[in-house]
């Protein structure tokens, strides 16, 4: 450990600190372009100046490593005054365009420029002129002219993903961004660049002109999109529902965690989540196949459906759960199944093409819960059968209630025949989900989930961290957490009360399922906690 | 007349041969240095105040001091050839004219480092010159001077000669690294400096040419010999590239004690035309602007330092008083904005918004405040950047207007 004194103020850190990480422990903000704690130290934007000791000249943080007795300054005039110099120089040949820039609200030229900007523009000439609007890929959009040549973009496909596409060309001040000749930004994690690029030369052609940065709202959340469980922040947009064709989620940005995704998150996860506002969304409980289907409200469906659990013997009753919904919808499953005494319990259902998996974030597991569907015993039994043994059962008409729960069936690597085969020959067919797929239009009953956003709960990544994630908006239409559904049937079944919150049904599964004992909402914290089983 | 060393085999019709550099006593150094210690032949040199003739002029055998001892891995000497600074072309002269003096340094040199694979990295526009090198160093390794066990010594070097591709930053010894390791020749940050990780992430000599090629007199003649051709900081002489206004321009060998007066007056004999000297950039086009009568100083590193200027690379440009100082300053801001790396902000954005403001005086379309916006963008730039381009650039954005204000000022009311 080295000791040195920032502002005044003592501090001791690791060796190897860099000023900026020193002072940002102290909550003194060193401003800077082209430091990301993610990347090399390139030094290039020149911002974060601090005065060192004694030493006239100052000096950029993001280079300079702590030492023993150091005596650093970042609030004196003559850093002041450099800092005003540098942002005069990285606004010279900017456009100012930040009326429609994507970036504006967000932008750290706008967030630096209104603490030291010179304020008294002095560059009459013509700017220097380059490319605007050219497409690097299938999700990043350049506009040269914005960029401040932080080389971050470059960095992070160097030294991140090792794909290399990006290059700054030419040289002084006609210096770009641009790809090598023949490539295309298009690597698993290329959007990241978006999110690391501090001002608006890089926008996100998903995001872009969809809704200004101030109307957004954030949560916190988990990406369900595979089993790495990365953490982000859901932006989200009700102030202003008339924009974005009424799309609430607007767009979801990675979350720190040292220990799951660091800065990153991948392209598949963070463009998946266009599901939640699309049209077919499940948006009310309904009764009866095809032309005879009839939406109804809960207080009809939930006796309903628990008249036809009881109907059923417990072996002619399958229950195929889903990796996508949280420990908290397993915990109320799991004691309904066991009130009933079933026995037919799965939850893998094998996707038509294996996932794809690399060594940065990427999961072949394409489901954010599996861990968690294992550990609270969601998995065929002892004398069960397992989801397709279920499907064949149900085909011979040995099962004739099957529950499915978000799984398209149609899309899974079993023959659509067996399966369409086994949903003709059921008598009775459930389904739950968020959104209807190739197998619920063939449901007998529908309940309708809300999407993980729309809903507090935890996830179980496959190294068995506990995740939660927050709500963001509401359920849509009369759409229910899982489990609320799932509480709501327990209690017309006889199991007691409701759970009054996803925390309650979290608090009951940590007071009886082992691997969770002890853990709470509380002790999850935002970056979770990792089951010691 | 002051003894010629580096170019005392100019005049001579195949200098460029190893039979000729051999016939006037060449390779003897080598002799000398391989039957001396590394460490002593580093303690010679040092002892020789040589100082680096490239531009910065920082004493050579203080810079291979700063080597780790005991390195495990390989160290390597890069020979800076890129000759880049304006008003410079005395390194040319020496590859093209006594190439073998180079590569009798180069040994020498590595010899005293560790290093066994020498780089030379020769800019680009020099086609000729790179030629006439390549020939010499062929001839070095068929005469058992390059490669294996030279000439019995035991010391293994091998020589890469490597061409740039037209870029003044590369002139600069870490962005020369960086082009030499194949990638854009952006210039590192420091630290750590080359000496500990340079080229290849391996510790790295960068020493310009016309420095090497003293080495091997130094070995030669001894250290105190060397010295005492110079001034108490500096020893041995020094080429001086002179064009401009003179009668005479070339390159003339002078001891670094020499005055700047004598070299334009005796050496490169005076204005033509019965003209008066306006002003002389001493050092390339980086060093500060000296007037008419600022030119009774000493050549060295410290008197022209003194003398509020530098050596530079001594290419001493003249300027009499047909030259516009602020036709001069567009020119030599055209020539920074256009080299400018464009890796760090302040320089990137800067050189290209001064070129602007000076064409813009030139053109007549000058504004009150600019000049004093160029000195003011000029001095908040200065020592905030990478390298030291920008604050190369800085002597002459600063010292044309200062010292001939009233040129701009009088193009600024037209």
């Amino acid at each position: 450990m080295v000791r040195l004194t920032i502002d005044g103020k003592e501090i001791e850190v690791a060796e190897g600190t860099n000023i900026i990480e020193a002072a940002r422990r102290l909550g003194i903000e060193v401003p800077h372009y082209c430091y990301h704690p993610g990347l090399s130290v390139a030094g290039q934007c020149r911002l974060c100046m601090v005065e060192l000791g004694n030493n006239p000249r100052p000096q950029i943080g993001c280079n300079t490593q702590v030492a023993e007795g150091m005596v650093v300054r970042t609030d004196t005039p003559k850093v002041l005054e450099v800092r005003q110099s540098i942002m005069e120089f990285h606004l010279i040949n900017h456009p100012l365009d930040c009326p429609v820039c994507d970036q504006a609200g967000e932008c750290w030229l706008q967030i630096y420029y209104m603490k030291h900007g010179l304020y008294e523009p002095r560059m009459v000439d013509e700017k220097v002129h380059k490319p605007k609007a050219v497409p690097l890929g299938p999700h990043v959009m350049l506009d040269a002219e914005r960029c401040i040549l932080c080389s971050r973009c470059v960095r992070f496909c160097d030294e991140v993903t090792g794909t290399g596409e990006l290059g700054i060309f030419d040289r002084g001040d006609r210096s770009e961004i641009g790809l090598f000749p023949g490539r295309e930004l298009a690597n698993p994690y290329s959007a990241n660049v978006i999110d690391i690029c501090p001002v608006g030369a890089l926008t996100d052609r998903d995001f872009r002109f969809a809704v200004r940065v101030w109307y957004l709202d954030t949560a916190k959340s988990i990406c369900p999109g595979c089993s790495r469980g990365c953490n982000i922040d859901v932006h989200y947009n009700i102030r202003r529902p008339h924009h974005n064709q009424g799309r609430r989620v607007a767009r979801l940005k990675p979350r720190f965690n040292a220990e799951v995704n660091r800065w990153w998150i991948c392209d598949a996860g963070r463009y998946g989540y266009r599901f939640v506002d699309d049209p077919s969304r499940l948006g009310a409980p309904a009764r009866g196949r095809g032309d005879a289907a009839q939406e109804v409200g809960w207080e009809e469906i939930i006796p309903l459906v628990t008249a036809q659990l009881r109907r059923y013997r417990p072996d002619e009753i399958g229950v195929v759960a889903s990796p996508k919904m949280a420990n908290e919808d397993f915990f109320l499953l799991r004691r309904l199944v066991d009130h009933l005494g079933l026995i037919h319990v799965d939850f893998r259902v094998p996707p038509r093409t294996p996932g794809d998996e690399d060594r940065i974030l990427i999961k072949a597991d394409k489901n954010p819960n599996t861990r968690g569907a294992e550990l609270i015993g969601l998995g065929p039994r002892p004398g069960g059968l397992d989801a397709r043994g279920m499907l064949r059962a149900a085909r011979d008409r040995r099962i004739k209630c099957l529950w499915v729960f978000h799984h398209d069936l149609q899309a899974s690597a079993w023959p659509a025949a067996e399966v369409g085969d086994a949903l003709r020959a059921v008598e009775c067919f459930i389904y739950q989900g968020s959104n209807s797929n190739g197998v619920s239009a063939a449901a007998h009953y529908v309940l309708p989930s809300a999407a993980w956003v729309e809903r507090d709960g935890t996830f179980t990544n496959f190294e068995g961290r506990v995740q939660r994630f927050w709500k963001a908006v509401e359920p849509l239409g009369l759409s229910l957490a899982d489990w609320e559904i799932l509480g709501r049937l327990g209690a017309a079944l006889g199991l007691g009360p409701e759970p009054a919150s996803a925390e309650a049904c979290f608090k009951a599964l940590a007071a009886s399922a082992a691997p969770f004992a002890g853990l709470s909402y509380r002790e999850l914290r935002d970056t979770g906690k990792v089951l010691s089983a | 007349m002051a003894e010629k060393i580096l170019t005392r085999n100019f005049h001579l019709p195949g200098s460029h041969t190893l039979v000729l550099y051999r016939e006037t006593g060449g390779y003897a150094g080598l002799e000398k240095a391989f039957a001396m210690k590394p460490a002593e032949i580093t303690e010679e040199v040092k002892k020789s105040n040589l100082r680096g003739l490239g531009g910065a002029g920082f004493p050579t055998g203080v810079k291979w001091g700063f080597l780790p001892q005991g390195h495990p891995g390989p160290v390597y000497l890069v020979i800076n050839a890129d000759e880049g600074e304006p008003g410079t072309f005395k390194d040319r002269y020496l590859l093209e004219r006594d190439p073998h003096a180079l590569i009798e340094g180069m040994i020498i040199s590595a010899y005293a480092i560790g290093a066994h694979l020498a780089f030379v990295y020769i800019r680009g526009e020099y086609v000729q010159p790179w030629r006439i090198f390549g020939r010499a160093v062929a001839e070095a390794y068929e005469a058992g001077l390059l490669g294996k066990n030279i000439r019995g010594s035991g010391f293994d070097l091998d020589v890469i000669v490597h061409r740039g591709a037209g870029a003044y930053i590369c002139g600069e010894e870490t962005g020369l690294i960086s082009s030499l390791e194949g990638k854009k020749g952006w210039p590192k940050l420091k630290p750590p400096f080359p000496a500990i990780r340079g080229a290849f992430g391996a510790p790295t000599i960068v020493n310009n040419v016309e420095t090497i090629c003293h080495v091997p007199h130094i070995m030669n003649r001894g250290a105190a010999w060397f010295a005492g051709l110079g001034t108490k900081s500096q020893g041995g002489t020094r080429m001086y590239s002179v064009s401009g206004h003179v009668t005479r321009p070339g390159v003339y060998e002078l001891p670094v004690s020499a005055t700047l007066r004598s070299l334009i007056y005796e050496h490169a004999g005076g204005i033509p035309g019965g003209r008066r000297l306006k002003a002389v950039v001493p050092g390339g086009s980086s060093a500060v602007l000296l007037t008419a009568d600022e030119i009774d100083v000493t050549l060295d590193v410290d008197g022209l330092k003194n003398a509020g200027t530098m050596a530079g690379s001594a290419g001493v440009i003249v300027m009499d008083e047909t030259v516009s100082i602020p036709e001069a300053l567009m020119v030599v801001a055209r020539f920074y904005a256009h080299e400018s790396c464009g890796q760090c902000t302040p320089c990137r954005e800067s050189t290209g918004w001064i070129y602007k403001m000076a064409r813009r005086i030139v053109e007549g379309k000058g504004r009150k405040e600019d000049l004093d916006t160029i000195l003011d963008v000029a001095r908040r730039g200065a020592g905030t950047t990478i390298c030291a381009f920008f604050d190369g650039a800085v002597g002459p954005y600063i010292s044309y207007i200062e010292k001939f204000r009233h040129e701009f000022e009088a193009l600024i009311r037209k």
